[in-house]
């Protein structure tokens, strides 16, 4: 099981860093949420795997570690709001720009841009 | 012993005084920087009798960081006794000077707190007690001076000079706290006793030439010797009391002082006398030809003290305990000398309006006083009979002689320390004979100076009177002082010298007779060497050192534009570099990735569940151009996290994921709706394998962290949590006792976050005109009936069933899984869901559109629960709870924690609801629906 969490953990890792370096907010987006469902599940992997032993007293006698657990909570909340955040600014630097690259930059100037490199 | 820190401390603490004090004039400012200098010095002279006397050593220290080694310590012996008394009693001359040197319009207060400021410093530096505490203070040396230096800001060159000056000191400091770092490392501590104890130790390292190369470039930079000479005849643009103080007693004397302090240290190898012997002799011979050509007469003297550095470092050089002590009798002398020549030199500027040498001449006629002061002085730079300066000159002259060390060129040292010496002698005259005989120049006559004020020349004559009194009668004077103070440079027992006059016809004698009849001889004939001189290519310092810091400037502006080139792509890339890195050289230190903690086994829905994940992942990054498409991707790998959470006894998190899950897809549809999908915006194909590159590797890196971690056995704090849920916190379910008790101000602040983010949204999206698409990416017309008349009726139903689950979930959140954050997502989620199903105006027609009060309320909730414990006595957020019993339900536990969560629920709806409905009401304003 600690083999599979891991593989989710690195292919979501992995996708999140490659979506959040794209050109246009949306992938960015895509990639923010994918990331922080990776760094969820890894903070939460920190407590260790324990299966039917929820930090609920009476109901085992052994418990998991609650405490990543407090952390990912408020953090998955906390990850929302970000993504909305990084949503409203995308959408503002649309409004804003006419465009939905990352820089607010047009694609006539991206491409006058790559002309020069 | 808090003597030691008052004798540091006063000149430290008086330094706010004359700044804060201006507005009182000058007199009182100068009083006020003057009065604890003195205070200072009494304290010095009251510690003679002891360390002069007894040669006693007096050490007080106040731990600062001990973790680091670092301790406020410090230590008064012979050598640092000395240097105060050089630092403090020409200091406390400057001071008087410098108050009737400076014009009116100069901001006295800043000039005299900036001077006690660097007073301090360097009182610190030959203080110290600790090798760190040293390179503290010397840095401030280098800080207080480039503000000394660049006191007249106004001046470019004064600008430039402070840079230079600042620049290379700086970086000889840097080179110094490397050096001392490696000799505490290999002393195994810091502490200057032990370290001046453990020469052999030291000079056996194998690092003692690094050790040593370092050190020396602190010394050389600051002490001025070549090849690093260059910046001290540039921070003459400082005021000439500065000069007077900086450039004679102390700054540049800062250097040679670590060749004393680390003379039992680090001397006595072939390596130390190379090094240290010909940069002394490289620079007296330098210094002292350029001093000749300077038609400055601040120049002049800057270019003799650089010679007379070097003088001093050569006899450090040469290893023999009698050099060292002729090196310390020559600091002695050289300060006094110096000091009241570049004080003689300000005097002349002050009076005349000029120090250009060639502009100069005949002064003898308007001040003869003065005339008669800088001449002695010079004399004594000279090296005349009967003034201090011969004295020292002596005994380097029997030094330079006795050398041993070059084999068969020991006959060139001698024959080049005469040469010096007659240089210096040549420069001595032309410094006194050019500008105070002969003929005054037309326009001296017609400006008809006269003698300074009173009190400027005061300074002047108390130095000049030690010139001769040392002179006269040195066994008398400095005797006790240099025999304590080169005891303390030697750190063993002193040689036999003698300080007398007269040692009779001797080879020395000889040197000095042929020193002082070359040296005016070469005055006479000096011309020929003018025009010599003057063909020579002459590398302009300021000019050379202006162009290297262009340089550097342009290429770190273009390295700036290639790091920083405005695009978000190339900052997280640069961001995301090392850590890719980092993950590289973890996953290449290969560990024991499977430790020997029990795994859970696999069954056939964790491989299902892995799979969907992974795959759906890929899918995301792949097809993330079909917007839809990727959206219903990420949703699979969301719903499998809360899945995943479910399973591994995190019910939740389960809970809040799935229905963040809900919100966050909500978000991305609305967003996926604005956004434009045309346009070919790509990423160039370098980028690409770029991209690839760093998320392969932190994927990896990340994936092979996390397993190392889940199979190994750890230690947790989590004990005590399980433990004192109950008794102290009066619930069941640990996670949420943990967020609304034990971590509640952790929760509190998360909260704000949260409500932070709302209004920021909020604010983004305020005023913003979308044009809103008329057709969907494939080119179909949005559909007209907006709201499916069967989701309508549902959701309807589903509201009230909703909210009694939030209600419960909210209630029971302390005891069983649930609580705040939950019960708020899912209150959102439903009305969202009346949002989606009958539109925004339907809703507000209906429940209050305004949010911002509710999220504010929220917080001011959670917050106030903290407050409440604050006025029963308790710290804040402490929670308290107690039994109660409902009718049907039964006993009920009730906790003040749960009014914190009832905070936390009510933000989170607010919030929530704050940023979705304003997203939302961005497609309907302008389409004019419901009106």
């Amino acid at each position: 099981m600690e083999i599979m969490v891991a593989l989710m953990i690195a292919v979501m890792t992995g996708c999140g860093v490659y979506l959040i370096l794209r050109l246009r907010t949306f992938p960015v987006v895509l990639g923010l949420t994918m990331l922080s469902y990776a760094v969820n599940i890894f903070l939460f992997a920190m407590g260790r795997l324990r299966a039917q032993a929820p930090a609920v007293i009476g109901e085992t006698s052994n418990y998991t570690d609650p405490l990543p657990q407090a952390l990912v909570l408020t953090a998955i909340v906390i990850g929302f709001a970000m993504t909305a955040f990084l949503m409203a600014l995308a959408l503002r630097a649309w409004g804003e720009f006419g465009t939905d690259h990352v820089d607010g930059k047009t694609v006539e100037q991206d491409a006058a841009d790559e002309e020069r490199r | 012993m808090s003597v030691l820190f008052a004798i540091v401390l006063l000149p430290l603490a008086g330094a706010l005084l004359p700044r804060s004090l201006q507005f009182m004039g000058r007199h009182v400012v100068a009083t006020a920087a003057a009065l604890p200098v003195l205070a200072a010095l009494i304290l010095l002279f009251l510690a003679a009798p002891a360390v002069i006397g007894e040669g006693a050593l007096w050490q007080a220290s106040l731990p600062w960081l001990p973790g680091a080694g670092l301790s406020l310590a410090f230590r008064l012996d012979g050598l640092a006794w000395l240097f105060a008394l050089l630092i403090l009693g020409i200091g406390l001359l400057v001071i008087v000077y410098g108050h009737y040197y400076l014009d009116k319009n100069d901001p006295g207060g800043r000039f005299f707190s900036l001077l006690l400021l660097f007073m301090a410093a360097m009182l610190g530096v030959v203080t110290a007690d600790n090798l760190i505490l040293l390179v503290v203070f010397w840095e401030l040396t280098s800080i207080s001076s480039f503000l000394l230096i660049g006191y007249w800001s106004e001046q470019s060159a004064a600008r430039k000079g402070a840079r230079m000056a600042l620049t290379l000191t700086g970086a000889g400091g840097l080179a110094l706290l490397a050096g001392v770092i490696l000799i505490g490392q290999t002393v195994g501590s810091y502490d200057l006793g032990t370290v001046l104890a453990s020469g052999d130790l030291i000079r056996a390292d194998a690092l003692y030439p690094l050790m040593l190369v370092l050190v020396l470039l602190g010394v050389f930079t600051k002490s001025a010797q070549f090849p690093f000479h260059f910046w001290l005849p540039h921070a003459m643009a400082a005021p000439t009391p500065v000069s007077a103080y900086l450039h004679s007693a102390t700054m540049v004397k800062a250097g040679v002082f670590l060749l004393a302090r680390f003379y039992p240290a680090l001397a006595g190898t072939d390596l130390w006398f190379v090094l240290v012997s010909s940069a002394g002799l490289a620079t007296l011979l330098v210094g002292a030809w350029m001093a000749l050509f300077r038609h400055d007469l601040k120049g002049l003297l800057a270019y003799s003290t650089i010679s007379h550095l070097g003088l001093i470092t050569l006899l450090f050089g040469l290893n023999t305990p009698l050099a060292a002590v002729a090196a310390v009798f020559h600091i002695i002398n050289h300060a006094t000398f110096k000091a009241s020549l570049f004080m003689a030199a300000g005097i002349v500027d002050h009076e005349t309006g000029t120090r250009d040498i060639r502009q100069l001449g005949g002064l003898r006629r308007y001040m003869p006083y003065t005339a008669a002061l800088a001449s002695i002085a010079a004399m004594a730079m000279a090296g005349v009979p009967l003034l201090n300066g011969f004295l020292s000159k002596e005994m380097f002259f029997a030094e330079a002689l006795g050398t041993p060390l070059y084999g068969s060129l020991n006959w060139f040292v001698p024959l080049l320390a005469t040469l010096a010496g007659m240089l210096s002698v040549a420069y001595s005259v032309r410094f006194v004979h050019d500008v105070f005989f002969g003929v005054a120049p037309p326009a001296l006559q017609a400006h008809q100076p006269h003698e300074p004020p009173r009190f400027m020349r005061v300074p002047v004559e108390v130095l000049v009177v030690l010139c001769l009194a040392v002179g006269i009668v040195p066994t008398l004077l400095v005797g006790p002082l240099l025999a304590a103070s080169a005891a303390a440079t030697l750190g063993a027992p002193l040689p036999e010298y003698s300080l007398a006059i007269w040692h009779g016809f001797n080879l020395p004698l000889a040197m000095s007779v042929v020193a002082l009849v070359g040296g005016g001889l070469l005055y006479h004939f000096r011309m020929p060497l003018f025009a010599l001189q003057r063909r020579w290519p002459k590398p302009h310092a300021p000019a050379v050192f202006e162009h290297s810091i262009q340089q550097l400037i342009v290429a770190a502006a273009a390295f700036v534009r290639f790091v920083d080139n405005g695009a978000l792509q190339r900052y997280m890339a640069w961001l995301l570099l090392p850590v890719a890195l980092i993950m590289l050289a973890v996953v290449g230190s290969n560990p024991d990735w499977l430790g020997d903690h029990t795994m859970m086994p696999i069954d056939g829905l964790a491989i299902l569940g892995t799979a969907l994940a992974v795959a759906a992942s890929l899918a995301t990054v792949v097809l993330r151009r079909q917007r839809l498409v990727a959206l219903l991707l990420i949703s699979i790998v969301g719903l499998i996290v809360s899945l995943t959470f479910l399973r591994l006894s995190a019910p939740d998190l389960a809970l809040t994921q799935l229905s963040v899950e809900v919100v966050t897809v909500l978000l991305l549809m609305l967003a996926m709706y604005f956004l434009p999908t045309r346009g070919t915006i790509e990423s160039s194909r370098w980028d690409i394998s770029r991209d690839l590159f760093l998320s392969l590797s932190i994927g990896t890196g990340i994936g092979l962290l996390a397993l190392f971690v889940m199979t190994h056995p750890g230690e947790t704090i989590s004990a005590f949590f399980i433990e004192n849920s109950v008794p102290g916190g009066g619930g069941k379910n640990v996670v949420n006792v943990i967020l609304v008790d034990f971590r509640g101000f952790d929760t509190l602040g998360e909260i704000t976050v949260l409500a932070i983010a709302a209004a920021g949204i909020y604010a983004l999206l305020e005023n913003l005109g979308l044009c809103l698409p008329l057709y969907d990416p494939d080119g179909r017309r949005w559909a007209k009936e907006r709201y499916p008349v069967v989701l309508q009726v549902i959701s309807r139903a589903v509201l009230p069933i909703a909210l009694l689950v939030a209600m419960y979930i909210l209630v029971r959140g302390h005891n069983m899984p649930g609580g705040g954050f939950i019960a708020g997502l899912v209150t959102a989620v439903a009305l969202v869901l009346q949002y989606v199903a009958n539109g925004v105006h339907w809703v507000h027609a209906r429940v209050p559109n305004n949010y911002h009060p509710l999220v504010a309320f929220g917080v001011v909730l959670a917050a106030s629960t903290g407050l409440a414990s604050l006025l029963v006595g308790y710290p804040f957020l402490t929670s308290t709870f107690g039994h109660l019993h409902w009718p049907v339900v039964g006993e009920f536990e009730l906790a003040s924690a749960m009014l914190f969560d009832l905070g936390v629920y009510i933000t989170v709806v607010g919030a929530t609801l704050l940023i979705l409905a304003k997203l939302g009401k961005l497609s309907v304003v302008e389409s004019g629906e419901g009106s």
